[in-house]
């Protein structure tokens, strides 16, 4: 197999890093190369972060360049049109439709734009809003947005579903085990 | 068993089954993983340092007494390091060392970009370049013989694309740490004059050596392919270069100083066009020409500054690259601010509206130079706040100036290296203000331990600095604790320091809410009182919000961020805001 270009944005403090774990770890028990990689330090504070995620048979760079993700996930409508050009022709894109004020926009030195998900759509003919705040609430946390988000996009993965559900029971701790499971199920029945 | 671990953790595991004795570092993104796991790991004893200096010093001495040692630390760190660094490559090691630094290409959370490369030539020393996990992993080995065999300090650098990437690893069989020899050597040890000339000619022959070695080591590999394009590479340049061009042949070095010179000529002689893919400064290129080999592509096509991509070699060769639509422009950008409930923010927004010129450090309030604050004049490096306040209050005395700059520092960066700066002040006499804030951690990286916070790296309990007494001692009068949740007594407090002659320092002991993970009662803001003048938004807190309603848009507070600080309720001219 080729490498399978992942992308997962959002905000500082969304769980971003976990996400990007469990489809690392899933492709690794599948057998696959992975290589994970991003940026921490200064975005958590709220900032942007961006995470790479690319298995396949070998894989070299840890980078995925713009212009050749098979699919990005974005937890937020803002950082999913953001990163938007990471996708390549054809590329997916599946976003969070709750929107988090950027600190400018907190701040009043800039608007969040009115029509965020329509620039999406009008740029990307294949993309995705999952009511993923919802959909955590029922599962028990409004922490599991990441296992929701997760969950929409796992049958568009070289990835068994059974794989990344044991994964995720691993990873989660105590009643977590429980939510993230719920929440990731969740995901998977609104994408 | 196949792990997926970052470069970090690579090192850190290679450092215990390599047997390792003892680890030093100071935080510092990308490198701080390195030592919280050896601590996680629990094998091998470790500590953060109060700074690089120390815990590189602190590494040597666990060499001399015997044990494998490790320092860990940021590209920046090695500036504050080289001291020892440049005459421990004289006195060379007893037991293997190895000084793990991690740069920050494309400066993704550092001040400056620089090459630490060119440490490992200043030095003299070896550097290993790992290219991924895997290679992290087996160079922590590597480096310890290395350093033995050749009586050496070994560097082993990463960038953040190594240290942060996570890929799959496959240990080795551990090697039992034991101790050796304390041993008593003045002559190696003792760096008086007439020992140094000795050691600097031994410097200089190691180096020859260390140059044959490279010759033949297996850390320096040549994957012949296509000849019409030869690449000469290291770390994760390598990794884009495969990605850009599977096919081509490639000289990838592992061993980056001292470099392979034979190897790299006949490498260039094989093949018709040769390209030099590095990141930041021109280290092999400039040898590599030096040395009279021709090169084709190097630093002409590939930028001295930021990281290096796939797109980018492909580009420097004269070849296409993936088409990509262009980033939708004009969004609102997302810097990282304040956590919500901050102590910092109540801080910065006094010295926002008072418009004092503020000298600042570097830690999580850096953040307070950006708008709406902008309440920050100038942060150099670490711990420079104090001293940099202290010339400019002398250059103010001279000029026959009255105001008084206001240095900004927090607790770890004080610790690290503002007490000199502040020993100067009280010892100058500097009209100067102060301001420490101790929210006993090490914010900026993450949250680590600190000689204040009261716990030692592994978490176990130590003894807390109090920073109030130890101020005193330095031989400031007036210190003074404030509470920078309570604005309109900051605000005096402030006031009352600029106003007083001489040193002056105030402390806040709030702790960092994100470390401590502290959760207040939440604000909320009352729509038919707010008049939506936007007062509040000054907190610069993502918590706030302006929602549309009726004509005017008002501010909304949103429960699932907001942390209860009363900073926004306090900048509120109208009572519109309370405890929801
Ligand atoms: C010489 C050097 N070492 C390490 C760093 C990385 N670093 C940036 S800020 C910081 C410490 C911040 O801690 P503190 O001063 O307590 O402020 P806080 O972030 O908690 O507000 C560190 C270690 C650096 N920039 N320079
Ligand atoms: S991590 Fe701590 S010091 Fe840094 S912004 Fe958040 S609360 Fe403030
Ligand atoms: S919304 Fe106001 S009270 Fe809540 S954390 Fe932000 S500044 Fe503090």
């Amino acid at each position: 197999m080729n490498v399978f270009n992942i992308v997962i944005a959002g905000v500082g403090g969304q769980g971003v890093l976990m996400a990007s774990k469990v489809l690392a770890e899933s492709a690794l028990k599948s057998g696959m190369d992975v290589k994970q990689n991003e940026v921490h330090g200064m975005a958590q504070r709220g900032g942007s972060v961006i995470s790479f995620v690319r298995i396949g048979d070998k894989v070299s760079s840890p980078v995925v360049m713009p212009g050749t993700a098979d699919i990005l996930i974005s937890f937020e409508p803002l950082e999913a049109l953001r990163y938007l050009h990471y996708l390549k022709p054809g590329g997916k894109v599946v976003y969070s439709r709750v929107t988090i004020n950027p600190s400018t926009v907190a701040s009043g030195l800039a608007l969040y734009p009115a029509d965020v998900e329509a620039q999406i759509k009008a740029k990307c003919s294949n993309s995705h809003a999952i009511e993923a705040l919802s959909i955590a609430h029922e599962a028990g946390n409004a922490k599991a947005v990441n296992m929701v988000m997760v969950g929409s996009v796992m049958k568009s993965l070289p990835l068994e579903s059974g794989v990344i559900e044991g994964v995720v029971a691993e990873l989660s701790q105590g009643k977590g085990v429980d939510v993230n499971l719920k929440a990731l199920r969740g995901g998977a029945a609104a994408a | 068993m196949k792990k997926i671990i970052s470069g970090n953790e690579a090192i850190a595991l290679s450092f215990g089954d390599s047997g390792g004795v003892f680890a030093s570092g100071y935080p510092g993104t990308p490198s701080t993983e390195t030592l919280e796991e050896v601590a996680r790991l629990g094998e091998v004893y470790c500590e953060w340092a109060p700074n690089e200096k120390v815990a590189l010093e602190s590494a040597i001495g666990a060499s001399i007494a015997g044990g494998r040692s490790l320092s860990t630390m940021k590209h920046v760190g090695v500036n504050v390091a080289a001291d020892a660094l440049m005459t421990l490559t004289y006195t060379g090691v007893n037991a293997g060392l190895i000084l793990m630094v991690a740069d920050d290409p494309g400066m993704h959370s550092s001040q400056n970009e620089q090459d630490s490369r060119n440490y490992a030539k200043f030095a003299k020393v070896p550097m290993l370049d790992p290219a991924d996990s895997q290679e992290a992993y087996d160079f922590v080995r590597a480096g310890f013989e290395i350093s033995e065999q050749f009586d050496t300090p070994v560097m082993l650098r990463t960038t953040t694309r190594i240290s942060h990437a996570k890929g799959v690893v496959e240990q080795t069989a551990k090697i039992q740490p034991k101790v050796g020899e304390w041993v008593r050597n003045v002559p190696k040890y003792v760096m008086l004059p007439n020992f140094g000339k000795i050691k600097h000619v031994e410097v200089e022959a190691r180096l020859l050596k260390l140059q044959e070695f490279a010759e033949s080591s297996p850390l320096n590999r040549v994957e012949m392919g296509d000849k019409a394009l030869g690449i000469i590479t290291s770390g994760v340049s390598y990794q884009h270069v495969k990605e850009a061009y599977p096919n081509a042949s490639v000289l990838k070095l592992g061993l980056v100083h001292p470099l392979p010179m034979n190897k790299i000529r006949e490498f260039a002689g094989s093949v018709k066009r040769l390209m030099i893919v590095e990141e930041m400064d021109a280290i092999f290129e400039e040898q590599i020409r030096a040395a009279g080999v021709r090169v084709d592509i190097g630093k002409d096509r590939i930028s001295l500054c930021g990281e290096v991509s796939a797109d980018i070699v492909r580009a420097a060769a004269g070849d296409a690259v993936a088409k990509s639509a262009a980033p939708v422009e004009g969004l609102p950008q997302r810097p990282p601010t304040f956590c919500p409930g901050c102590a910092h923010r109540g801080l910065f927004s006094i010295l926002s509206k008072l418009k004092a010129f503020v000298s600042g450090d570097i830690g999580c309030y850096t953040l307070g130079a950006l708008p709406p604050m902008s309440a920050m004049h100038s942060t150099i490096c670490m711990g420079a706040s104090i001293s940099a306040a202290h010339g400019m209050a002398k250059v103010n005395e001279i000029a026959g100036r009255t105001e008084k700059p206001v240095a900004v520092i927090g607790d770890s960066t004080f610790f690290h290296s503002g007490i000199t700066g502040l020993l100067s002040m009280a010892y100058n006499k500097s009209n100067a203000l102060v301001i420490i804030m101790d929210n006993r951690t090490t914010g900026m990286t993450g949250g680590q331990e600190n000689p204040g916070s009261g716990r030692v790296l592994q978490g176990e309990p130590a003894g807390q600095v109090n920073i109030k007494d130890l101020v005193k001692v330095l031989g400031v009068e007036h210190v003074v604790e404030i509470n920078t949740y309570d604005l309109a007594a900051t605000e005096a407090a402030i006031k009352k320091g600029l106003e007083t002659p001489g040193p002056y320092v105030l402390i806040d002991k709030n702790p960092c809410i994100l470390r401590y993970r502290v959760k207040k009662p939440t604000i909320a803001v009352n729509q038919d009182t707010c008049t939506g003048c936007r007062a509040c938004l000054k907190a610069a807190c993502v918590a706030l919000g302006l929602t549309a309603s009726g004509d005017k848009p008002k501010v909304r507070i949103d429960p699932n961020i907001c942390n209860g600080c009363g900073v926004c309720s306090q900048l509120c001219k109208f009572d519109a805001m309370s405890e929801a």
